[in-house]
């Protein structure tokens, strides 16, 4: 398992580019939010927790119909499924935290610096950061589902995109108030912040073993 | 109602299509029936029933919108019915039938929301509000679309139909997180301007004419339903009988 | 007071009628579709083949 780790994490790195353009995505999509709203330092401070957690969102769909894509163009999709039908769901767990560390860490990454732009406090940058932290292995759960079902499919990536959005609706709300409490005293942190976590926690679960079930119908 | 009770009794029976086939085609008219008979019914009770006195005469708006809401809501449960269907059991109908559902589901979602809309514009002067409830159902409509547009994308009808039983469950086991994170969020940020409409209490006046257009519009769905499976099913055979055909002529050529 | 209220009962229950002669229409057309295919495929001598395993044509 560790080495279909390090196998997929290297790949997704020397394919090099899929995680680069999601966080210039990711850039490009808080750089508008201004040119929308208007440049009020007071409202950006307001929403952007709220626009990092959006523009982290869509960058990560970017690149989700690759999760398994590249695999079944070398064939060693196949492969991965009849080498261990029962541990599926593990593998594809695996497929799933590697696909997270290339190219959706780097958002969180990013995160920080483009609350800057948004004139967002110390504080209030820090609780998003940890929200996406936390928040965006679900959307990459959920989305593994979207991509196994999508697998077979040619153009497949946008319709990922239609099917898994509704899906990701309770992460983006719980990650949005965790959010705010940390900046507004009358709103709580901790509620939401454990709610978002136990919501990734089951997703990663769920995630898995759906999408696992759709892959073996594929390749039938 | 009628299709349900019998399916679930005779179900290695209708476990063939042509005897689904068979069945439909003497269940139909009385369906059909039924639910205009009842339909009609409706709609002449829902119009001799008195206005609110609170509501005025957009209270009738309630004698369509409830029975579409609730459908919205059976139709996505008996979807995850066949979805369950097509992956435990592998049951040749219940691709069928989750496939039919689906756009008929997505049109009763549809007037559960417009009706909704045109009942909250008079009284809560606006078309439409972020109140949990409307949002949940507009979720359950995104999710109706995604599936038909899933299913429609897939060539291969078997692939079609496990991808769409997989994500309508996962759908299915999402709603009452939706649900459930949708009434938080509402709760953080309550719009000030919702009325509550109605209470709890709907006098027998109002009750009545409700119950018979729910049972007309759930009918009408049933019937809609075992029509859009027979078209489905006959769909699928001439697909076969076509390609029987192709390969027939094939061989004639070739000796 | 109650005859604005009136426009909005009438546009729902027309949009409720007009969105369900829609879908019975689409259904009915759908169906008829069918059966056109499947008695003009009958008039070809095309049988299904758990039919076509009774009667040995060809």
């Amino acid at each position: 398992m560790m080495a279909l780790f390090v196998r997929d994490v290297r790949l997704g790195l020397r394919a090099g580019g899929g995680a680069l353009v999601a966080v210039l995505f990711f850039l490009a999509v808080i750089a508008i939010v201004p040119f929308a709203v208007g440049p009020d330092l007071k409202l950006l401070a307001r929403i952007g927790g709220a626009m990092l957690w959006i523009g982290a969102l869509l960058a990560s769909l970017l690149g989700l119909d690759r999760l398994f894509q590249a695999d079944r163009d070398d064939g060693s999709l196949d492969l991965l499924i009849m080498a261990d039908r029962h541990l599926l769901p593990v593998t594809v767990l695996v497929k799933c935290l590697a696909h997270w560390f290339v190219s959706v860490l780097p958002l969180v990454l990013a995160a920080p610096l483009l609350g800057l732009f948004m004139n967002m406090e110390p504080k209030a940058i820090g609780a998003t950061t940890l929200t996406l932290l936390v928040g965006t292995p679900a959307i990459t759960f959920i989305g593994a589902v979207g991509a196994a079902v999508a697998v077979a499919l040619p153009r497949g990536g946008l319709l990922v995109s239609i099917i898994i959005l509704p899906l990701t609706i309770p992460v983006l709300i719980f990650g949005v108030s965790a959010a705010y409490g940390a900046m507004d005293a009358s709103a709580a942190f901790l509620p939401p912040f454990l709610i978002l976590a136990a919501i990734t926690l089951f997703f990663a679960v769920l995630g898995p073993i759906a999408s696992a079930a759709a892959l073996r119908g594929s390749a039938d | 109602m009628n299709s349900a009770a019998s399916r679930s009794g005779r179900w290695v029976d209708i476990a063939n299509p042509t005897r689904f086939l068979d069945l439909a085609g003497r269940l139909l008219p009385w369906l059909a029936g039924l639910s205009t008979l009842a339909l009609v019914a409706g709609l002449w009770m829902s119009f001799q029933a008195p206005d609110d006195y609170q509501q005025g005469s957009t209270v009738k708006i309630m004698f369509i919108h409830v029975p579409f809401a609730w459908l919205s809501m059976m139709c996505y449960t008996i979807m995850t019915l066949a979805a369950l269907g097509t992956l435990v059991w592998r049951h040749p109908l219940a691709d069928v039938s989750a496939k039919a559902a689906a756009p008929i589901g997505a049109v009763f979602t549809a007037l559960a929301l417009i009706t909704g809309s045109l009942w909250g514009k008079p009284m809560w002067g606006t078309w439409w509000v972020w109140d949990a409830r409307l949002t949940s159902v507009f979720v359950l409509f995104l999710m109706y679309l995604g599936i038909i547009a899933l299913n429609r994308a897939m060539d291969d009808a078997a692939k079609a139909a496990r991808a769409t039983a997989i994500i309508t469950l996962v759908g299915f086991i999402n709603i009452p997180i939706i649900k459930f994170s949708v009434d938080w969020w509402n709760t953080l940020h309550q719009p000030a301007s919702v009325l509550r409409a109605g209470g709890s209490t709907i006098d027998g006046s109002m009750l009545r004419p409700l119950l018979v257009m729910a049972l007309g519009f759930t009918l009408l769905f049933f019937t809609l339903h075992v029509m859009a499976m027979r078209n489905e099913i006959w769909r699928r055979r001439i697909t076969a009988m076509r390609r029987i055909a192709a390969r027939g002529a094939e061989r004639g050529r070739a000796e | 007071m109650m005859d604005s209220h009136t426009a909005f009962v009438a546009a729902s229950y027309a949009a409720a009628a007009l969105a369900l002669a829609g879908l019975v229409g689409w259904i009915v057309l759908d169906q008829r579709i069918q059966k056109r295919a499947m008695r003009d495929l009958e008039s070809r001598g095309v049988r299904r083949r758990s039919e076509s395993k009774a009667d040995k044509k060809s």
